[in-house]
């Protein structure tokens, strides 16, 4: 039988595996990939909150999420685009003009 | 669980007859092979170029302008399905809600986004 | 069919907002529908849509009200950091004209973004629900991504645009994560709820310690505490010179606030295990911020470390968590915003095109060849370090003292070497000006608009006179501050 337990468990390992992969992954467009499956763990977790507690903030605050990460995600892929016009790579060990 | 019986019991009716089919069709049927048979888009049709080319800069304006409103939609179906509880309020609301996309919309379009050339 | 029960909505209390949103729309419509030539308004535009809403902002003065079904809060401490936010803003504008024009982007959207941006300080600044304080941090944060890569075409901008971008987008998850760990303890996303529920003591307290410790990272992030501030340097560097100003000021302000609100209202019962980790953070930000920013040669660089240190004086007011702790905050911000656009603005003139002008060696015989801008960063940069009659020693001196008054010896002790290893590099900077023999390059002269000049004004206006008479001013503070 799954319990909460068992979903929140899930949501923090996906939260890990989002944040290893941002830290430790190469390509930009991954580590954007990795950001979304962060927002999208916690999205479970507030789900899985909202379902335990018979509560609607959960559902609502999951929305918002969505909206955000979709407006983060067209942000992030302009930068994207406009550094690759100047740089042509999308490797972020290459971004490395800015440092003393 | 004895209610589920009938639905395994369907899920292997349907495994065995898709993996006979295509046994059947490999140890009955007639084979010839060519070159553009084997490639993996194997209508007999020639490809015109390699999938692994670059896309156009348009194609991620086009992407980035469909994920921003598609996802205001999200807001939509909610406000749908509790319309008639919501009432007057919420139709003015959602109307609000709908003319800051539309000055976006028009935004985008002045500035030339919607011209593919 | 149930009928739903429709909240109280007074659009009063969201008065400024509406105004910042709508400007912001308006700037987006006409920057499309004018003539290149004639976009010159276009800023004044913005700069008007700031004044309105400021002065809506202190009609408010005094004034307490929850709204939203108790999702929006107007208090005297969101009014006074709003103020803040929009002085902030305002002088950004007024910085950015020239700049603008010099470097030859389209103004509409740029000030639009800056307008989003404040909109969405204030819905953190006002916000008395994590959904509130969440979307608007999230309105700030993608604006400021955006305003960061604005100049397009320079690569370090792009490079500034894409790290803050995705440190930023991290620190958001982290900060969800904390929001949804502490709602899953207390039922709540409500502040107040959150705080009842952990006085009565139902809340599952392992899951509120981890929510906790996720919000820190997250707002830790945000105000570049240490050792969440390995952004800072490289955005501050490579972003546009106004927006590196705008975001030294108004975002950082806006996150003190719904930092200070979240965990004076919503964890206040934990204020004896919370007060050992802003103890913590505060001695290593402005250790770490004032040692790295002594080898640096780039000033927007050494600026950046210069931020960081000062945030770390202000997360002292955070150890107190008591009222006096809180409006040394409050008006630290005020004196802050005033000489850090300051610095700022110095730095967008004598950057010049394309900004290419920012190292140490570029200030060589400024004060000689500019004596008026020269004698202004110098008394901005007084003000930086602290000294007397300057604001930033008055807003030091009441931060040192609330800290002292609960008995933090050594936080105050620790804070004061540090202000004196802070005079080697802004003192460094003064030498450079007055010092160094000048030289043979020649450089195209300083332009200097009304606008800029204004600016400047305001800033050593605020620096100097908060520093002769800084009572009303503290006053104000006192009456803003969110503990009673």
């Amino acid at each position: 039988m799954l319990t909460v337990n068992h979903y929140l468990a899930l949501s923090g390992i996906l939260f890990v595996i989002g944040t290893v992969g941002v830290l430790s992954k190469r390509n930009i467009i991954v580590v954007m990939m990795c950001i979304e499956l962060m927002l999208n763990a916690v999205n479970l977790t507030f789900i899985t909150f909202a379902n335990y507690l018979n509560d609607m903030t959960g559902h609502l605050f999951v929305f918002m999420v969505m909206a955000v990460a979709g407006a983060e995600a067209v942000v992030g892929l302009a930068i994207v685009v406009a550094l690759f016009r100047n740089r042509e790579t999308l490797n972020i060990d290459k971004l490395n003009i800015l440092k003393n | 669980m004895s209610q589920y019986i009938p639905v395994l019991f369907m899920l292997a009716v349907a495994g065995a007859i898709s993996v006979g089919m295509v046994l059947a069709s490999e140890l009955l049927g007639p084979k010839f092979k060519f070159r553009e048979k084997m490639e993996p888009f194997e209508c007999g049709e020639v490809q015109a170029s390699s999938s692994k080319q670059r896309f156009s800069i348009r194609f991620y304006l086009v992407a980035m302008m469909f994920i921003i409103f598609d996802i205001e939609a999200v807001f939509l179906f909610p406000w749908a399905v509790t319309f008639q509880a919501l009432g007057v309020f919420g139709f003015i609301e959602m109307m609000i809600f709908i003319l800051i996309l539309a000055a976006g919309l028009i935004y985008i379009w002045k500035k030339g986004v919607l011209d593919w050339e | 069919m149930k009928q739903l029960v429709i909240p109280d909505v007074s659009l009063g209390a969201v008065g400024p907002e509406i105004v910042l949103v709508v400007t912001a729309i308006l700037l987006l419509l006409l920057e499309v529908f004018t003539a290149r030539k004639e976009k010159g308004y276009l800023a004044y535009t913005a700069l008007g849509g700031v004044l309105l809403a400021s002065a809506m902002t202190a009609n408010m003065n005094g004034y307490t009200e929850m709204n939203f079904s108790g999702m929006y809060v107007v208090d005297n401490f969101a009014s006074f950091f709003k103020l803040v936010c929009l002085l902030g803003t305002g002088m950004t504008i007024l910085v950015s004209v020239t700049y603008t024009i010099n470097e030859g982007i389209s103004n509409g959207e740029y000030y639009a973004l800056l307008l989003f941006a404040t909109s969405g300080m204030f819905f953190m600044i006002s916000g008395s629900d994590m959904v509130t304080i969440f979307m608007g941090l999230e309105v700030m944060s993608i604006s400021l991504y955006a305003l960061a890569g604005y100049t397009r075409n320079r690569e370090k901008s792009n490079e500034a645009a894409l790290k803050y971008f995705v440190l930023g987008a991290l620190a958001s998850a982290f900060l969800l994560y904390g929001i949804a760990l502490i709602y899953g303890a207390t039922g709540s996303t409500k502040l107040a709820i959150i705080g009842d529920s952990l006085r009565t003591g139902i809340a599952n307290y392992h899951l509120i310690i981890i929510g906790a410790a996720l919000l820190v990272v997250g707002f830790g992030f945000k105000i570049s505490a240490v050792p969440f501030h390995m952004w800072a340097p490289d955005v501050y560097q490579g972003a546009p010179a106004p927006v590196t100003a705008f975001m030294s000021s108004g975002p950082k302000a806006a996150t003190f606030a719904a930092f200070l609100r979240v965990f004076n209202e919503a964890l206040p019962s934990m204020q004896a295990d919370w007060w050992q980790i802003f103890w913590i953070l505060s001695v290593m930000t402005m250790t770490v911020g004032n040692i790295m920013a002594l080898r640096q040669t780039d000033v927007k660089r050494m600026l950046a470390y210069s931020s960081i240190a000062h945030a770390g004086y202000i997360l002292m007011g955070f150890t107190t968590g008591d009222w006096f702790g809180v409006s040394a905050i409050l008006f630290y911000m005020l004196v802050y915003t005033f000489m850090n656009i300051g610095v700022f603005a110095v730095v967008t003139i004598v950057a010049r095109k394309n900004e290419e002008k920012t190292t140490f060696e570029d200030y060589t015989g400024l004060g000689y060849k500019h004596p008026i801008i020269g004698v202004t960063l110098v008394v901005l940069l007084f003000s930086l370090i602290g000294i007397p009659p300057t604001a930033g020693f008055v807003g030091k001196f009441y931060i040192f003292m609330s800290a002292l008054q609960q008995g933090y010896v050594w936080l105050v002790i620790i804070a004061v070497v540090n202000s004196v290893i802070s005079v080697f590099y802004y003192l460094r900077l003064t030498i450079v000006m007055y010092m160094t023999e000048e030289t043979t390059e020649a450089l195209p002269s300083l332009s200097l608009s009304p606008s800029l000049v204004t600016a400047l004004i305001i800033s050593i206006y605020g620096s100097l006179w908060l520093g002769v008479m800084p009572s009303s001013y503290i006053t104000f503070a006192q009456a803003a501050s969110l503990i009673p």
